[in-house]
């Protein structure tokens, strides 16, 4: 937080401000000191922003045409995209906003990943991070099945059959989320119910997000605790907000080619049949943002376990920074955990393609040796880097290299060759 | 900056790549005879449409329903574009239940644009029962509901084959190159001259199909032009900010470089 006390000019202002002090967070946000050598790894909070409000603005409008009842539904979406005016405009808004969303958080986690935004003092930014994306899948999935295409109807009923698995109460509990004895109209808008309330919570975890994060102030590339305000840093407003206006509008020009010339691609035609209890389709598959958790789900042969670990993959996430127990923040300055990174990149993409497989022959096998290596990667490799990594030395502050010229990985060598 | 599109690049290609594996599951290789609607400035054939929609009402309509499309459809911008005065006659030749009127009764009389597409049975049930027990599906939204759209349904109306040897098929079932399984339990739809056209293009096997399979994608996707050209503007726009925001940026970082 910057330590000047903020007065505003008007007296108008100070009467108001002095009684909501909205002035002073609106002065705190524009000053806000951020290092200046963020890279565009860092943008992706902002857009981040922009999807969670697009997705609640094309919701809202989605809400007012949408009929929740398993015998409408899936005519009501396609009144939607025939009869309202541009909604199919902002049905695929809306449907390709959520894999957008998702892309973009993939992004924002590993880049805190690789640069170790989640280690103290920012523990509590990354746990709220990991609850808004827990938050996010469950909202996504419940959207998925508002359609109720084939695939809303046989998704929701293999994930809440997976609460099935509890002992002794799996079955209550599941009667209880399906409100009834199988997945049909209770179900339908009860996942409506909670769909239009999700985003909301979501919305407040964002700020306290933000606001955990405008407590300690950005991470960045080196890693380094940087002195604030100082050379070292920019204010928030203009510097950071053109830079991540920038990025935003190359993450539309992305966005925008999905809306307009494949929206259909990223999701599954199978959804475009009206779910039809009496007929399962040849292969049930989540939307892809899932598809490594569902990949680990499937890797266990026993179902209970299968469910713990899906769970797990999740919890080793949120108990991460005291699994990591290196000193160093970012992976610039980290030898062998940066090889190590690149591995669990490409351990959850082909996760991610496994899920979208059927679950045989090699297909089984892959998944369970990148569901082994994941747990690998947190529960052992981290805690055993922390311990043995040789770390290269890292710079006193982002001005301190002057002769790398600007504060990138070369930074790190020629400080060595001084 | 370049890493930043690299990976951009990479995570489309990846995306891409992983639903074409999907996509050629499929044993064989799907038919495409070049459809004018794909592409960034794809667009239907209004001719074609309207053939198809003959095709569809004269053999598709006798089983298979188009609940979710109006006969006002037919006449809006983007699709066959009947005139109005024509898709008020094409409506008029179908009848509709409607009511109850004054006296409590129900009634039926000529459909009006208004109107949805009246089916050829009253329920799924009696559609089911009159085909053998293979429900005739319904084709509003049918080139979106199957996996490679309008090739897949194209190719499936032209890959209808004699059964290879060793394999015996129950009666009212029909072997094909390109459904899932090979078994169909459509007969083949679309003989030579099915349909007599009135502009006088021959009425071959394969141009029916497309016209039909045309005419379905126009169903299923009723705003495709709309979403091309809105698509094409909104992308020139998005270019030409992002190229703008870029160098306001670079000018406003200027003062900030200097002092490193």
């Amino acid at each position: 937080m910057s330590d000047h006390e903020y007065t505003p000019k008007s007296k108008l202002g100070k009467w108001f401000n002095d009684r909501l002090p909205l002035l002073t967070l609106s002065n705190h946000l524009q000053e806000y000191p951020t290092p200046k050598n963020l890279n565009y790894w860092w943008t992706f909070g902002g857009i981040l922003t922009f999807c969670l409000i697009a997705q609640i603005i094309t919701g809202l409008i989605l809400a007012m045409h949408y009929v929740a009842s398993a015998d409408l539904a899936f005519g009501s979406v396609e009144h939607i995209m025939r009869d309202v005016n541009y909604g199919w405009l902002i049905r695929y808004v809306h449907a390709n906003g959520a894999s957008m969303f998702f892309l973009a958080v993939y992004i924002h986690i590993f880049r805190s990943l690789y640069y170790g935004s989640y280690k103290s003092p920012r523990e509590v930014i990354w746990i709220i991070g990991m609850i808004i994306y827990f938050l996010m899948m469950a909202t996504a999935f419940m959207g998925y099945v508002l359609p109720w295409g084939q695939m809303s109807f046989w998704g929701a009923t293999v994930i809440t059959n997976l609460f099935s698995a509890i002992p002794l109460v799996g079955e209550s509990v599941t009667n209880w989320l399906w409100g009834g004895y199988a997945v049909d109209n209770p179900t339908l808008i009860r996942f409506y119910s909670l769909h239009y309330l999700f985003p909301f919570l979501i919305f407040g975890l964002v700020i306290l997000h933000i606001w955990a994060l405008h407590v300690p102030g950005n991470n960045n590339p080196i890693g380094i605790d940087i002195k604030k305000p100082s050379k070292d840093t920019v204010p928030f407003h203009p510097y950071i907000v053109i830079k991540d206006l920038f990025a935003l509008l190359i993450f539309l020009i992305v966005f925008a080619f999905f809306v307009f010339y494949s929206p259909n691609i990223l999701g599954h035609a199978d959804n475009y049949i009206e779910a039809n209890p009496l007929v399962t389709p040849a292969h049930i598959v989540p939307e892809w943002y899932l598809l490594p958790f569902y990949a680990i789900l499937r890797s266990i042969p026993d179902k209970l376990f299968g469910v713990i670990a899906m769970f797990a993959a999740i919890f080793v996430l949120v108990i991460l920074p005291w699994l990591d127990t290196s000193k160093v923040r970012s992976a610039i300055f980290r030898p062998l955990y940066k090889q190590f990174y690149w591995f669990l990149v490409a351990d959850v993409l082909i996760l991610g393609y496994v899920g979208a497989m059927p679950a045989e022959g090699l297909y089984l096998l892959v998944a369970r040796v990148a569901t082994a290596y994941y747990f690998l990667h947190f529960l052992v490799i981290l805690p055993l880097l922390g311990a043995k990594e040789k770390t290269l030395d890292i710079p006193l502050s982002l001005t301190e290299p002057v002769l790398g010229g600007s504060p990138k990985e070369s930074m790190a060598k020629n400080k060595k060759e001084i | 900056m370049k890493n930043f599109f690299k990976i951009f690049l990479f995570f489309k290609i990846f995306l891409l790549f992983s639903f074409n594996l999907i996509a050629a599951e499929q044993s064989n290789k799907l038919l495409d005879p070049g459809w004018s609607f794909k592409g960034f400035f794809g667009k239907f054939d209004r001719a074609q449409l309207q053939r198809g929609y003959q095709v569809y009402t004269e053999v598709c309509a006798a089983c298979h329903s188009m609940k979710y499309l109006s006969y006002r459809n037919l006449s809006q911008p983007g699709g066959p574009e009947f005139s109005e005065q024509q898709a008020k006659i094409i409506a008029s030749q179908f009848e509709v239940t409607d009511g109850p009127n004054s006296d409590g009764e129900m009634f039926t009389r000529p459909a009006r644009l208004s109107d949805k597409f009246v089916g050829p049975y009253p329920n799924d049930q009696a559609a089911t029962a009159a085909n053998g027990g293979a429900y005739p599906p319904d084709m509003s939204v049918l080139v979106k509901a199957r996996k490679g759209g309008a090739d897949y349904i194209y190719s499936v109306l032209m890959g209808y084959e004699d059964p290879p040897s060793g394999i015996t098929l129950d009666d009212g079932v029909y072997y094909n190159k390109y459904m899932p399984g090979n078994k169909i339990k459509m007969s083949k739809p679309l003989m030579e001259g099915a349909v007599e056209y009135a502009d006088g293009t021959v009425t071959s096997e394969d141009q029916m199909s497309k016209d039909v399979v045309a005419f379905l994608a126009w169903a299923a996707e009723p705003h495709l032009e709309a979403r091309h050209k809105i698509g094409f503007r909104a992308m020139i726009y998005l270019f030409i900010i992002t190229i703008l925001v870029y160098f306001s940026m670079k000018k406003l970082w200027s003062r900030i470089e200097s002092k490193v």
